[in-house]
Formats: C-alpha cells, structure tokens, sequence
C-alpha cells in the first residue's frame, strides 16, 4: 500500500511475463508481485490444480504458504526456478505447507531465514527434484532445517539435494510411512535426521561432507513419541567430517560429534544393510541411550531441585530411552575415528582411553534392567560388516568392563518389513 | 504502562461518541440492517456489510453490533483494536468454560485495528478483519482501508504498511507493520486443521464495559441483549486476569494469561506449534509443558541459552530472549509483532525472576 516500489515491478501481472521480467534483470529484492501472485494463487487454489513456476531467480522477503488439499508446485527444474529467500524479513520459513496431497518438484528454495521446506501435518506427501540450499556454505546463521516435514503420514521425498542446513539436510520428524530415496545431503550439521517416526525406508541416498551423515532416534518432550521400525540400505555416509557450526543455539545438535557417519539413539527396531559407511572420523556407527548424550551432570544435578527432578526423573512418562533390536548387516564399514572430534569432553576422554582413535561401531551397551542380565540383552546384532572394529564401552559401568569383542553380538534378526505408501507399491526389493 | 491505558482512553472515547451517535440516531436513521451472510460470495467492500454507519472515520456500530474488549488482549504491534460482534436474532450464542463462546450459524465477529498519526487527534484505520461463522466453518476475511479512510477493501494476501507514531510517552515507533495474509490467519486461528475464534472465550469476556447505556459486565451485557444463553452465576464464571493491573491478578496469573492470550493459539495441542510440546493455556498447570527447564527440540533459534523458562533468571530464558527480537527467525509471536511489547516483557521478566527451583546444568 505504502511501500514504494522499484521501477521495474509492475503490478500483478502473469507469472510467465515475470519471469521475462526477472530475465531482463529486474529480480532485485522484492519483486513483491511474484510473491504476492504466487501466494494469491495458493490461496485461492482448488484441489487438483497445478501452479508451474517459469525459470527464473525469484526473490521473496516472507514465507510463502500452502493450506489447500491436492496441489502441486512445480518449476523447471532445481537449478532452473530458484525460489530465494535471502533477506527475509518476515516468517522464518520459506515454503509452509499444511495440507494433504501436496506435491512440489523442480524447483529451488534459497538462503530463508529458517527452515526451507515445512510440511505440517500432511498425509500423502511427495517432494520431487527439490533443492534446499543456503549459498554461503556452512554458517552458524543458517536455517536449522532444509526440507521438513513434520506430524505427515505417507511421505516421500526423492532425487532432492540439501545443502548448508545448520541442523539437519532432510528431517522426518513425528511421521509414519516414509521413504527417502537418492536424495543428496552435504555440506550440513546432520545430513539426514529420523526423529519420533515409525515405518521409514532410508536408501540409496548420499550424506557427505556434514558433521554426521544420518542420525534416528527418539527425543523426549514431543507430541508424538516411540518411533521404530527404520530401515536404512545402499546408502553411501561416507566423509561426514564438516566441523559442526550449529550455534549452540540449536540445542543439542551442537553437540554433535564432528565426524559422526550414522548415530541410532533411544530406538528399536532398525536394520541397516549393504551401507558404505565409511571415513567418518569420529566414529562411524554410534549407538546410544539418551542419557548418554545428555550430560549425566545435568542428571544429577536434578536432585538438587524438587522442580527440575519432576523435569527429569523421568523426563518424559511416555519415553523410553533404550536403543534395542539393531540389526546391522553386509555393510562396508571402514576407516572410521581415525581422527576423534575432541571438542567434546566425553569424546576426549573415550579417545584418550583408546590411544586417540575409536573404533568403527560404538556402543555404549546401556540396556534396561528389566531385559535380564544375560549378554546383549539389548539384542544389537553386527554381522557381515568387512572388518569393522567394535567397541561397548560400558557407560553405565564407567568403562570398566569394555568389550572389544564381536562375538557376543554376532547374531541376526528377523527383517524388518518394506514401507509401503500410495506413491509407491513397495519401497524396494527390500526384505532379503 | 502509562501510553496503554492513554490510548486505550482514546479508544473509549471514540466508543463513547459512537454509542451516544447511535443513541441520537444521527446518521444511522435509515438503519440498514447487517447484511448476514453464511456462504461465498463476501462482499468486496466492508461498507456492504452494513455494519457500521455509513458515515466516514468513527466506527459507528449499527443495530446489533455490539462492542466488546477483552481483559487480556493479543499484542498487535501497539496497534489499538475496535472489537464487535453482531449475531442473527434470536440465536443467541452459548456459554461455554473453555475456548471461546459457541457462536451461531451466521455470527460475525469484527476488529479493527488502527494506529496513532502523529499530529492528528485520530488513529488512522489500517484494517477490519472479519470472523464469520459460514455454513461450512469460520471464514477469516481482511478489508484494507483506503487512504481516505472511507473505505476498506476485502483483499487476500495484503500488502505491510509503514507506520510511523510516536506515542504519548514520547517513545518513537517505525516499523513495518505486515497484515496476515488469508492463510496466516489460519496459522494462529487452527486447531487441527479447524478454524476457531481466539478472543471472545469467557474468561476473557468476563469484565465491565463501558456502554453508551451504562457500565455493565460484558457476559450479562450479551445475555440481556439475547446474545449469549447458558450463563452460569457470576462465581461459577471464569475470569482471565488483566495482564497490566495488579489489582486484577497475581503477577503468576497476569503471566499465564498473558501467555495464554498472546502465545497459546498455537503452542497448545492441535495448534500450530503444538508439535514443540509446549502448551501456554492458562489452564495447563503441568510446568513441564509450559516452558519451564524445558529445552527446546527442533525449533528456531534460540539464542546461547539451554531452556524455555528458567526459574529466577529472566535474561537466561529463551522466551524472553524470542519476545525481545523482531528478527524473523527469532522472534515470537511469530505473526503480527514487528516491534517488541516492552510491558509485556517487562511482566514475564518479573514472573520468571519471582519462579522457585533451578534448572538442571544444559547439556
């Protein structure tokens, strides 16, 4: 209304003629009529329509938002219609979806000030071909997350590049029925993040060159909680050696282990198979119970306080932070900790203890009384890893009794199913 | 404290002038009635919705178009807000404990929000958000008004205004002030996926207003118009406290209805940031959802800090350090606050310093 405008964007006019607009070098800051079209166009959006975004670089200071069934967005390809967010002044995402049926593919989405891609809440999701990137590299003041769904069911996200996030590349929070296929993350704190979910297919993706290629696990204090049921095959986490740049800011992330290829935390049932997981130098397989990662000080500490024992004693009646029925079999597992990230006390002092290396797999063999106390009651299974070094390093037991032997937790388990969703039969041949 | 209740006194005096207008019945004699509609089309311009007299500037409410205000309101930016409500006859809407009040088929809620011009003893109009109760769900509808103030335009993805004032207290204030487009308003106003009102519950209700036809509490106000059904006896109703009068609250109660008023619309199961686990009803009494030590999961930035609340240390807590910023990824709300609410600040910086316990050492 007020705002004065640069003399090249003119009022609302067709999608198409702004493109040749941007093209003859009008796509300064604010083009507000293609954001305000694209929106007025979402908006006003019926199930079943189609809304194509011509080449171009298109520049946008507020999140633009979805909350129509049924609609598909789609450019002309990721490096071709390039969504971008960089100074952004309003809303901390850059595409805001809540709605069913949602599909986007072909496009680009740039340097927003949070997260790239949100999908709340959303049943039959599929995200195609899209590139989520922040084009400086890796920068403490990036978005936390790239592409985001969260609280969806029946979700799909394929042939997609992450690039930068301060968080994670590709995030699957709080859903069921997911499959992430051949999509590329690099360059981010966590490549791939498998948070609270149930029944996911994780293959044939690409995480290098983050701080940790793949993180699944199970975080208290959120709605949806006892994710399970995670397979993750032909994957390739290999070189995930990016120092972490997540500002202590964002939480725990920070403290990520620089060199981490793949952590499972406070979960059960994953199988992970015919993986390269390969030269991450911390460690290349973490798997760990919560109140590993979270200082045992703090834990303590509790008891100092009737608030915070309430907090913390449990943290969360609903959660239960054993890691359990872990199956990994006929990966290539190879020249992890070479190079341990000593930035983090317990980190430090595992390493020292081990000469200044750690081994391929580490396990902090933390199980639940209530299993019994027979070996591996855990029921973590490693068979057919090359010459993957293993190591249970008794955190319970301050490392008095670490075992180095492969032998207890050479055993198999039953595999886990394929995921089905309606965009696809059947995830893949699967099984085994 | 001292610019609010100033400019809350301009408001009422503009109330005040409208209701006697009305009373008079200048410039409303032709009594148009309210244009009712529960389906597709809306009209385009807010003048046809019969609402207002047909003069310019003042509000002037038609017949049926009640005023209401809340003890407890959402911080838009400083911006003053005119709230009315107008129900279909003889539908009176129902009383109800929690949320707001069951509204019948047709029902329009209106609010106007407006701001100080500097050297003018009027606010200038920025826009008339309507609420109406449609056959199939709330229908949220924003009319911009125009720079003559004659008259406000439906519009679906409006563009920020520049507002420019310096308030009675001498504090000078620039900013951007951005207009929900129609699918934001479904960010504060859904739960699961259903669009509510936020404003008119009951305890946010209960409170006098002053009338053209005298001071009356606003819940037996609408029951004697017709309005409301199903009222309970004055101690069986629920009442939020007024967040800046401390005769009206304990410094716990003004800062959960603060919370409850300005950040539970979403963070509450089913809202939009339900999924962060944090629940700001004021009816949620277990502290653990509430904030407090409670570190944040997977949201925006928080700053070099550990915890949501952390009891008696106000610059350690990631609520005040998100109310205290415009930055887009920072700051919380994170709608409709272009500026910070520095008294509401300044209320939960109290009502964390006043909080017993610890945190435990952050990981």
């Amino acid at each position: 209304m007020k705002r004065t405008r640069p003399w090249c964007t003119l009022l609302l006019i067709p999608l198409g003629l702004l493109a040749l607009l941007a093209a003859a070098g009008c796509n300064k800051p604010a083009a507000p009529d293609f954001q305000k079209t694209l929106q007025e166009r979402l908006i006003n959006s019926k199930p079943g329509d189609a809304i194509d975004l011509p080449e171009g670089k298109f520049h946008f200071d507020r999140t633009i938002s979805l909350t129509v069934n049924g609609v598909t967005l789609r450019g002309k390809g990721m490096d071709k219609t390039i969504l971008s967010f960089a100074g952004q002044t309003t809303g901390a995402q850059g595409v805001l979806v809540k709605a069913d049926e949602f599909l986007i593919q072909d496009l680009a989405i740039e340097d927003t000030a949070g997260d790239a891609l949100t999908i709340q809440g959303g049943g039959n999701i599929t995200v195609r071909r899209v590139r989520v990137e922040w084009t400086r590299g890796p920068n403490e003041g990036n978005g936390p997350y790239g592409i985001y769904p969260v609280e969806c069911k029946n979700l799909l996200v394929e042939d997609s590049i992450a690039r930068g996030a301060a968080d994670a590349g590709i995030y699957v929070g709080q859903s069921e029925n997911v499959v992430l296929r051949r999509n590329r993350v690099e360059n981010n704190v966590d490549g791939f993040e498998i948070e609270n979910s149930e029944n996911v297919d994780a293959y044939e993706n690409i995480a290098t060159h983050n701080t940790g290629g793949m993180g699944v696990f199970n975080l208290p204090n959120l709605p949806r909680q006892g994710g399970k049921h995670v397979r993750v095959y032909n994957n390739q986490l290999v070189d995930n050696n990016t120092p972490n740049f997540a500002p202590k800011s964002l939480g725990p992330i920070h403290s990520l282990p620089t060199g981490t290829g793949m952590y499972i935390l406070a979960i059960r049932d994953v199988e992970v198979f015919n993986n390269k997981i390969q030269n991450n130098n911390t460690v290349n397989v973490y798997i760990v119970h919560y109140k590993t990662v979270v200082d045992d000080e703090a834990l303590r500490d509790t008891a100092a306080s009737p608030i915070t024992q309430q907090i913390f004693a449990p943290v969360d009646k609903r959660y239960y932070p054993f890691v359990q029925d872990i199956y990994f079999h006929n990966n290539e597992i190879s020249g992890g900790g070479k190079s341990p990230d000593n930035r983090l006390p317990g980190v430090k002092a595992l390493s020292d203890a081990l000469g200044g290396k750690l081994p391929d797999f580490l396990y902090d063999g933390m199980v639940d009384p209530k299993w019994g106390h027979k070996p591996n009651s855990g029921q973590i299974c490693l068979q057919k890893n090359g010459a993957a070094a293993f190591l249970n390093f008794d955190a319970a037991g301050q490392m008095k009794h670490p075992v180095h032997d492969l032998k207890p937790y050479s055993c198999s388990l039953a595999p886990l199913a394929p995921v089905a969703i309606p965009q696809i039969a059947v995830s893949a041949p699967g099984g085994k | 404290m001292i610019p609010r209740s100033a400019r809350r006194g301009v408001a009422r005096l503009a109330l005040f002038c409208a209701g006697v207008v009305a009373v008079v019945g200048c410039g409303c004699s032709s009594q148009r009635t309210v244009n009712a509609r529960v389906e597709e089309p809306f009209p385009k311009k807010l003048s046809d919705w019969h609402l207002f007299a047909a003069t310019s500037r003042a509000l002037q409410p038609n017949t049926g178009v009640v005023p209401y205000d809340l003890n407890t309101p959402l911080f838009s930016d400083y911006a003053s807000k005119y709230r009315f409500v107008w129900m279909p006859p003889g539908t009176p809407a129902q009383f109800r404990d929690e949320g707001a009040l069951e509204f019948p088929l047709g029902t329009i809620l209106i609010k106007t929000f407006a701001f100080p011009v500097d050297g003018r003893a009027t606010e200038r109009l920025v826009e008339t958000r309507l609420l109406v109760r449609t056959k199939s769900e709330w229908k949220p509808l924003s009319y911009i008004w125009n720079d003559a103030q004659t008259e406000a335009s439906l519009e679906t993805v409006p563009d920020p205004v520049k507002i420019k004032f310096t308030s009675l207290s001498g504090k000078r204030h620039e900013f951007t002030y951005v207009i929900p487009n129609a699918n934001e308003c479904h960010e504060c106003h859904d739960n699961q996926k259903v669009l509510l009102p936020i404003g008119p519950k009951a305890r946010n209700l209960n409170k006098n207003y002053a009338y053209s036809t005298g001071t009356e509490n606003q819940l037996e106000h609408f029951a004697r118009l017709g309005y409301l059904e199903g009222l309970p006896a004055p101690a069986a109703r629920p009442r939020a406290a007024k967040w800046d009068d401390p005769q009206m609250g304990s410094l716990d109660e003004r800062a959960r209805a603060y919370l409850d008023s300005n950040c539970a619309h979403c963070h509450q199961p089913g809202g939009q940031a339900g999924y962060t686990g944090v629940d700001f009803r004021s009816t949620q009494r277990e502290i653990t959802q509430q904030g407090l030590c409670k570190s944040p999961n997977s949201a925006g930035a928080v700053g070099a800090l550990s915890f949501d609340i952390v009891p008696g240390h106000p610059d350690d807590s990631i609520l005040i350090y998100r109310l205290e910023s415009t930055a887009p990824k920072v700051s919380m709300p994170a709608l409709s606050r272009d500026v910070v609410h520095e008294e509401g600040v300044q209320l939960l910086r109290e009502w964390i310093a006043s909080l017993p316990g610890r945190c435990p050492a952050s990981p």
